[in-house]
């Protein structure tokens, strides 16, 4: 049984590679929180097996953007697809069956839950609740101090694995996109490098990851592609080579 | 000098009293925990069970004496999943449409329906005060000195139940994990694929259900008459507030108190009762507002 699983995710893997169709495909998208408009013809893609960042300041509306691919928000104009749906218009547990996880800003955790309880209901979903104990598996050696602390309250942890906590949930939901708001908030540099080196291992096991982050120089260290969100616009975009090139990127470069 | 043998009544009866009075609370702290709601109609759904319950054990309803004499517990069978699909029902069509309109309209509505229960109440069953009055209700335990009453005994074992119950649901299942975790956490809960109004309308059902459950051992203890609703909501709040929101064991704990702080402000003055309770709520909010075992 474990082998056929294994054996079609990796011809899904391929057949996407192949096809070339993006995974998640944003087009012109304008989105409004209350009667304030925070998304401007917005167009984004994300290829599966990428990791892509979205860099922007404080009121850029990258939030915004992540919640409305959640099915938090729904675009006003525009449309999203993933994997081929139209999810523009769908509810967030719909989404999470279909594949998207978000990671939220401020980590989301449930406080008076244990780090254990916490996981599992990450595999809240139909979807992700027949690979349980695999995912939970997975998380373990990704993050081995959350087995050790798995029966303590989650609101006990440090900062870092409190980070560690909502990535492993996340894991749970069995994504086949991971989105990540603001992973780094206050934490120290070296565990921002652990966290963002358990991405590259995540990603290597074939989710694809679009994450969230103020930091200019991290972002394209760690990034495949990013796109440049200011005020609700994506300014610019490109291979993380080419945006360290960018003079207007070389400015905020040294500016970070 | 105080007699320690005559504290032993006021003391025994009123922890038991206690559980009748933390089953009123579990239902409100449920739906105030998950949703943020505060269902000022909940006294009167309790009421309204301990209505049905006379109905189906008297079959007095208006001008009709229908011929229905099923002991009160027994009638639990059929009140409880009543209850249940009227909160269920409720939740879903009502309070989740208030909900999108402002943040004060659900409270509007739950004021509604306790005008809308009070009203149909007093038309079928009219202002005369009642009582559930199977066999048993009049019979007590005698050890030595004390005279404890079956039916206190029945609601605090009812009530024992039940919060272990709803506190290994609340742990232990997919759903009573996805309840905890809205309270918690709303839009992280709906990040995972919890689907809120599902859960919205399961929480507000279980709240009935146990409503039920309160509204049989109230009528089983005190009398009853339409409004008497509003009391035992001021009550509920009282033990909410004491035993602190999102904990099943504060609020049996809070229970206990309450019941405590009305058999021993009974010996006192009678008249000061409900003073007692009301001063004894208003110290914890000022001490410890989260209450005793609060999160």
């Amino acid at each position: 049984m474990l082998t056929i699983s294994l054996l079609w995710t990796n011809m899904e893997k391929r057949a996407q590679e192949i096809s070339q169709e993006p995974l998640l495909k944003i087009s012109n998208i304008d989105v409004f929180q209350g009667t304030f408009q925070a998304l401007w013809d917005v167009s984004l893609e994300v290829k599966a097996g990428e990791i892509v960042g979205l860099i922007g300041a404080n009121t850029s509306g990258k939030s915004t953007l992540l919640d409305t691919i959640s099915g938090l928000l729904h675009p006003a104009k525009g449309k999203i697809e993933f994997d081929g749906q139209d999810i523009s218009t769908m509810e967030p547990f719909h989404i999470v069956e279909l594949g998207i996880t978000q990671v939220p800003e401020g980590r989301g955790i449930f406080p008076d839950m244990s780090v254990l309880d916490n996981l599992i209901l990450g595999s809240y979903s139909k979807r992700a609740r027949s690979r349980k104990k695999e995912n939970l598996e997975n998380v373990y050696q990704h993050f081995p101090i959350l087995e050790t602390r798995k029966k303590q309250m989650a609101k006990t942890l440090s900062g870092g694995e409190q980070q560690m906590l909502v990535l492993g949930r996340g894991l749970m939901a069995d994504p086949k996109l991971m989105l990540l708001d603001e992973m780094s908030l206050g934490l120290a540099p070296i565990i921002i490098t652990s966290l963002y080196k358990a991405l590259q291992e995540i990603r290597e096991r074939g989710i694809t990851i679009l994450f969230v982050e103020q930091n200019v120089r991290r972002s394209l260290q760690e990034a495949d592609r990013a796109y440049i969100l200011e005020v609700g616009r994506v300014t610019l975009s490109g291979t993380a080579e080419e945006l360290r090139e960018e003079e207007e990127v070389k400015k905020a470069y040294f500016g970070v | 000098m105080i007699d320690i043998s005559s504290l032993a009544g006021p003391l025994v009866n009123g922890i038991l009293w206690g559980g009748l009075f933390a089953l009123i609370g579990m239902g409100l702290s449920l739906v105030f925990g998950v949703m943020n709601l505060i269902n000022v109609a909940h006294g009167d759904l309790v009421i309204l069970a301990t209505y049905f319950a006379f109905f189906l054990s008297t079959g007095l309803f208006m001008r009709y004496n229908l011929p229905f004499d099923m002991d009160p517990i027994l009638s639990l069978v059929i009140i409880i999943p009543v209850m249940f699909g009227l909160g269920y029902a409720i939740q879903k069509f009502l309070m989740s449409r208030a909900f999108k309109v402002s943040a004060e309209a659900p409270l509007i509505i739950a004021f509604g329906i306790s005008l809308i229960i009070q009203n149909v109440a007093l038309r079928f069953w009219t202002p005369m005060s009642r009582s559930l009055t199977p066999p048993y209700v009049l019979d007590a335990f005698v050890i030595g000195p004390l005279r404890i009453r079956v039916v206190y005994v029945i609601a605090f074992v009812a009530a024992l139940i039940i919060v272990f119950l709803l506190r290994e649901f609340l742990r232990r299942t997919y759903l009573g994990r996805a309840i905890s975790a809205t309270a918690q956490n709303k839009s992280a809960a709906h990040l995972m694929g919890v689907n809120t109004g599902r859960v919205y309308a399961f929480a507000f059902a279980i709240s009935m259900a146990v409503a039920a459950v309160a509204g049989v051992c109230l009528g089983l203890i005190f009398s009853f008459t339409p409004e008497k609703g509003i009391q035992f909501l001021i009550i509920a709040f009282g033990v909410v507030i004491i035993g602190g929101l999102g904990s099943m064991v504060g609020t049996l704990l809070g229970g206990i108190i309450m019941g405590l702080v009305m058999t021993f402000g009974g010996l006192i003055d009678t008249n000061w009762q409900m003073l007692l309770v009301y001063l004894v709520v208003i110290v914890v909010l000022a001490a410890r507002p989260q209450g005793i075992l609060g999160r």
